[in-house]
């Protein structure tokens, strides 16, 4: 009883204090806000330390075990332990243990630079190729509001590039003025697209969040929804 | 049924899928070649472009410019140009610039871009004086919450250690409602939206941003209200380094336009994955009819 | 004869001594004339700190800022009759504060030009300040500060070395107009007023309108959780990727593959994380009875240990507590690529047959939706990050837009207090659809008519909702 009574005694005293201190200006509600966002960060710093135990635990046992691609754990304990060392030892610092940990010159910097920076751009940059097939399954004319979405979508590809000017220009070059006067349309489109349906949209669905939002935390706060306790609501 | 066209009809619905690996190559190709032509076109900057712009451009010298890097080393190429051509503008302006990030990968890049930026380019401008790095602190958006409302509590030194109390450029910066425009680089978590409801909105200081094209839709409903204009992607690095190079061509003749060059590499990645899309569409298309013929054979 | 020769003479010299001393009297002038006429030049091509005295600031007013937790005193002033918007001739106002009314006073802080008003954010509750702004001019050209002139002013402002300014070589370094400016003659000094002390309220009036909103909205839902509790019916409308979860599940244990649940990227103090371990917690009782595999890695370490309670008590309340395992939850970085690039690398080696993205995402959605696309996966996502939903929608098999990611957990459940908190949600719905309506017919009707009755009302109901 006690597993599951006392954290919902907490998350309704916590949420019901701090929204009635979103009102009050006064001490001690003001900051009220403030210091709970700074001790989840403390406990979550903490944490740190049950992430990394963890990581540890299942890939040494994924190659004591030598389960499937066990190879793929040594090198995640490698790059964890080195990173770890570099980090916190400060190896090859100019300034010494007292340095900044980036200093230029630690190894922690040149791993950051030369390994981390490099993979994380690589990651990053997988989304150019995804958007393209993702967008070469997606776009299909199969209906009329499929059709619309495809219109749309081939004005903002045009528009969000100089591309619409530069084939204005060949089609006023050849003389075909309307086709010239059609492109040069494009730009504005694009920032109508964006700026009437698009916004609409967003706000449309960031109200219905916000609404969301206020729903759940009461469900939360009252203690009506309770199975992120492990407990079910019955 | 004819064998033929049911091969036809087959063979229709394949290249309706094709192997998603011939559309990378494409789009390889379509990113890599441009980008080595080094080519540029110039660009009509966007309302929401210009805003921030003309928000600048319209601070007095000596006013104060917060720049937080809320971004890593991943979105780098997409947000630097964004970061180079706001923080040269702000120089040419004679503003104060404070630099600091809500994200631990924004401390390198800070450094990255003063040693880089700032200081090859702006020999006047001097730390502590002028400008001033802050580093990075943890809190996320709590971070935010305090120091809208008294910057000291969070920031007793600088990134290099020295006392806050001993940096010039502080002394008349209590809290972030001391400053007359912040700008954050970055859609991600904590980033523009969060500067916008943390300090923004209750501290009523103009916040202005720098994002990612995928994150750029997802605030325009900020702007203008809440938001004082924002520059989405590489399109809008390229706006606003091609109004610069306008506005003030001498100072911005020799300055590199990294937003500018690679704005011809998505143009031409833009027109790839169109050509898919039409190709997919038309396959499609003949496949249906294909299907139709078919079905009315049987 | 000689008489008359001598007076001659006489006269003759005296003539020409005349002549010489008129003729000296003109040189001396001439040349005195022409040094005027070049110390004059040369004082109209040298730039001078010495322009004409500014006019102060008028009306200045000092009161406890409203709806703020102490500390802090607001000043309004209107502007300097030199402070104009096109070429005035102030550059900034400093702010002198004093306990008394006549002497003492330093200074807090400084206004730009055209600013009204200024915080004082470091006042002690309860005791009295009086206060006076100081005009300042512009920089206008090179200011030349001898050391006899800039000495006096740091005896007499001590607050330039509070402002940074150590030595009197920096001064003129650091701002001379700021440093010429302090001489009598130049500044605008304004009446003193006060006095006035700060003190703390108990009430934000500046959120009236989300207080009533935000209670309206809570007494709805509040309401409908009493109704549904009652045993009224409601009536929810088919949530088409809630309704899959079940099939998607049922597919993974035909086929023998587990299901990867990934819940965002967030922490728990990220209310998207909550409301995707809130449906994690029913779709492990579902798992644990259909005997699946659930492979959960996840990016917060807080997240971890929530979601093995969660799936340990779901698994619990499905009689299968054997067949829950801690590793079902594993954690494996905090870094966005890192995590991602991780999960990836999962998808392909164990190709799971259902991929659940129920959370907080950004960039990484897209990347992973595609790779579960790619292996076949049944893709069941749920995101209230507006710029993910375009990547889930075109990636996954069924998307929760928004708020369906928080109503999918009451949905679930199917419990009538659960569904009495979406019904009261409408009501909110409701109140937002009415004011957009009201707002732009007003809004239209202004524009249209040109009225400033209805531009008014137009103002008065956006500035309801403004922050």
């Amino acid at each position: 009883m006690w597993r599951r009574t006392v954290p919902i005694m907490i998350t309704f005293f916590v949420g019901t204090v701090l929204v009635v201190a979103e009102f009050i200006p006064h001490k001690p509600f003001g900051n009220l806000g403030e210091d709970f966002s700074l001790y989840f960060d403390i406990i979550a710093v903490f944490a740190f330390i049950l992430g990394g135990g963890n990581l540890c635990r299942v890939h040494f046992s994924k190659i004591y075990r030598g389960k499937t691609d066990w190879q793929f754990s040594i090198v995640t304990l490698l790059g964890f332990f080195v990173m770890l060392a570099a980090g916190l030892f400060k190896i090859g610092n100019p300034m010494g243990i007292q340095g900044d940990v980036t200093a230029a010159g630690s190894l922690f910097a040149d791993l950051y630079d030369s390994i981390f920076t490099p993979l994380q751009g690589t990651m990053y940059a997988l989304l150019a190729f995804f958007v393209a097939s993702a967008s070469y399954r997606a776009f299909r004319a199969k209906n009329i509001d499929a059709s619309i979405l495809l219109i749309a979508a081939f004005v903002i590809l045009l528009g969000r590039t100089p591309a619409p000017s530069l084939i204005a220009d060949f089609f006023a070059g050849a003389g075909i003025g309307f086709m010239a006067t059609a492109f040069n349309f494009v730009p504005t489109l694009t920032d109508w697209i964006m700026d009437v349906p698009n916004l609409a949209g967003q706000r449309a669905i960031l109200i219905g969040i916000a609404l969301g939002v206020i729903s759940m935390a009461l469900r939360l706060i009252l203690g009506v929804e309770r199975t992120y306790l492990g407990a079910d609501s019955k | 049924m004819p064998d033929d066209v049911k091969n036809k009809a087959g063979l229709l619905e394949r290249l309706q899928f094709i192997d998603r690996r011939y559309i990378f190559i494409f789009i390889a190709l379509a990113v890599i070649i441009p980008l080595l032509l080094g080519l540029r076109f110039e660009e009509e900057p966007s309302p929401i472009v210009l805003a921030l712009y003309d928000k600048i451009d319209e601070m007095p010298p000596g006013s104060r410019l917060l720049m937080s890097f809320d971004y890593g080393p991943t979105t780098a190429p997409e947000i630097q140009p964004m970061v180079d051509v706001i923080l040269r503008h702000a120089c040419l302006k004679d503003l104060k610039v404070y630099l600091m990030a809500v994200w631990a990968t924004g401390q390198s890049l800070t450094v990255q871009t003063v040693e880089q930026v700032l200081m090859p380019e702006f020999p006047d401008y001097e730390y502590g004086i002028d400008y001033v790095n802050l580093g990075y602190k943890a809190g996320n958006q709590g971070l935010i919450r305090v120091i809208v409302d008294d910057m000291k509590r969070m920031y007793s030194t600088d990134a290099n250690g020295t006392d806050i109390e001993e940096i010039p450029i502080m002394k008349q910066v209590s809290s972030l409602k001391d400053m007359d425009l912040i700008v954050s680089f970055g859609g991600g978590f904590p980033g523009i939206k969060e500067w916008i409801l943390f300090a923004g909105d209750p501290g009523g200081i103009p916040v202005g941003g720098a994002c990612t094209a995928v994150s750029a839709p997802q605030l325009y409903p900020y702007y203008p209200n809440q938001m004082v204009g924002l520059l989405g992607g590489i399109k809008g690095a390229a706006e606003y380094e091609s109004h610069v190079l306008n506005t003030y061509p001498e100072a911005f003749a020799k300055t590199p336009t990294p937003g500018m060059n690679m704005m011809v590499a998505q143009m031409v990645a833009h027109i790839v994955i169109m050509l898919f899309i039409v190709f997919g569409n038309v396959m499609y298309f003949m496949y249906r009819g294909k299907e139709r013929k078919l079905t009315l054979e049987k | 004869m000689c008489g008359l020769f001598c007076v001659w003479k006489m006269l003759k010299l005296k003539v020409a001594i005349f002549t010489l001393l008129f003729l000296l009297l003109s040189c001396f002038s001439a040349v005195a004339q022409t040094e005027e006429e070049i110390s004059d030049t040369t004082a109209s091509e040298e730039p001078s700190y010495r322009i004409p005295k500014l006019a102060p600031v008028t009306n200045l007013e000092v009161q406890d800022s409203p709806d703020d937790a102490g500390g802090e005193i607001e000043l309004t002033w209107k502007l300097s009759a030199d402070d104009t918007e096109d070429n005035g001739l102030v550059s900034k106002y400093v702010i002198l504060r004093s306990q008394n009314r006549t002497s003492d006073f330093h200074i807090v802080g400084v206004a730009n030009h055209q600013d009204t008003s200024y915080i004082d954010k470091g006042t002690q509750d309860g005791t009295e300040y009086y206060y006076k702004v100081v005009t300042f001019p512009k920089y206008e050209g090179e200011v030349r500060l001898t050391r006899e002139e800039i000495d006096p002013l740091m005896d007499e402002f001590p607050e330039f070395t509070e402002l940074g300014i150590k030595d009197v070589s920096m001064l003129a370094e650091y701002d001379r107009n700021l440093a010429a400016a302090f001489i009598d003659e130049i500044l605008g000094i304004s009446a003193v007023a006060g006095p006035v002390k700060s003190s703390a309220q108990w009430f934000n009036s500046k959120d009236l309108d989300t207080f009533i909103i935000g209670l309206v909205i809570c007494t709805s839902v509040v309401i409908f959780i009493g109704l549904a509790r009652g045993g009224r019916k409601l009536f929810l409308r088919r949530i088409g990727g809630l309704q899959a979860i079940e099939n998607a599940i049922g597919r993974a244990t035909e086929m023998g593959k587990s299901i990867l649940f990934i819940p965002g990227i967030q922490d728990m103090d990220d209310v998207q994380t909550v409301a995707g371990i809130t449906i994690l917690g029913r779709i492990a009782k579902t798992i644990a009875e259909y005997d699946t595999k659930i492979n959960m890695p996840v990016s917060r370490s807080i997240v971890m240990t929530t979601a093995r309670e969660t799936i340990k008590e779901a698994y619990l309340s499905a009689g299968r507590p054997d067949a829950y395992s801690d590793d079902m939850v594993h954690y494996i970085t905090d870094e966005q690529f890192g995590y991602v690039a991780a999960v990836d690398g999962i998808m392909v080696r164990e190709k799971p047959a259902t991929c659940f993205y129920l959370g907080a995402f950004f960039a990484e959605s897209l990347i992973m939706a595609e790779t579960g696309n790619s292996i076949g996966a049944i893709q069941i996502a749920g995101t209230a990050m507006p710029a993910q939903l375009p990547f889930f929608v075109a990636a996954c098999d069924y998307t929760l837009i928004g708020e369906e990611l928080f109503a999918a957990s009451a949905y679930l459940s199917g419990e009538p207090k659960q569904l009495g908190s979406l019904k009261g949600q409408d009501v909110g719905k409701v109140i937002a659809m009415v004011f957009i309506i009201v707002g732009t017919a007003f809004a239209t009707l202004a524009a249209v008519t040109g009225s400033e009755t209805f531009l008014e009302i137009t103002n008065m109901i956006k500035s309801w909702f403004s922050a």
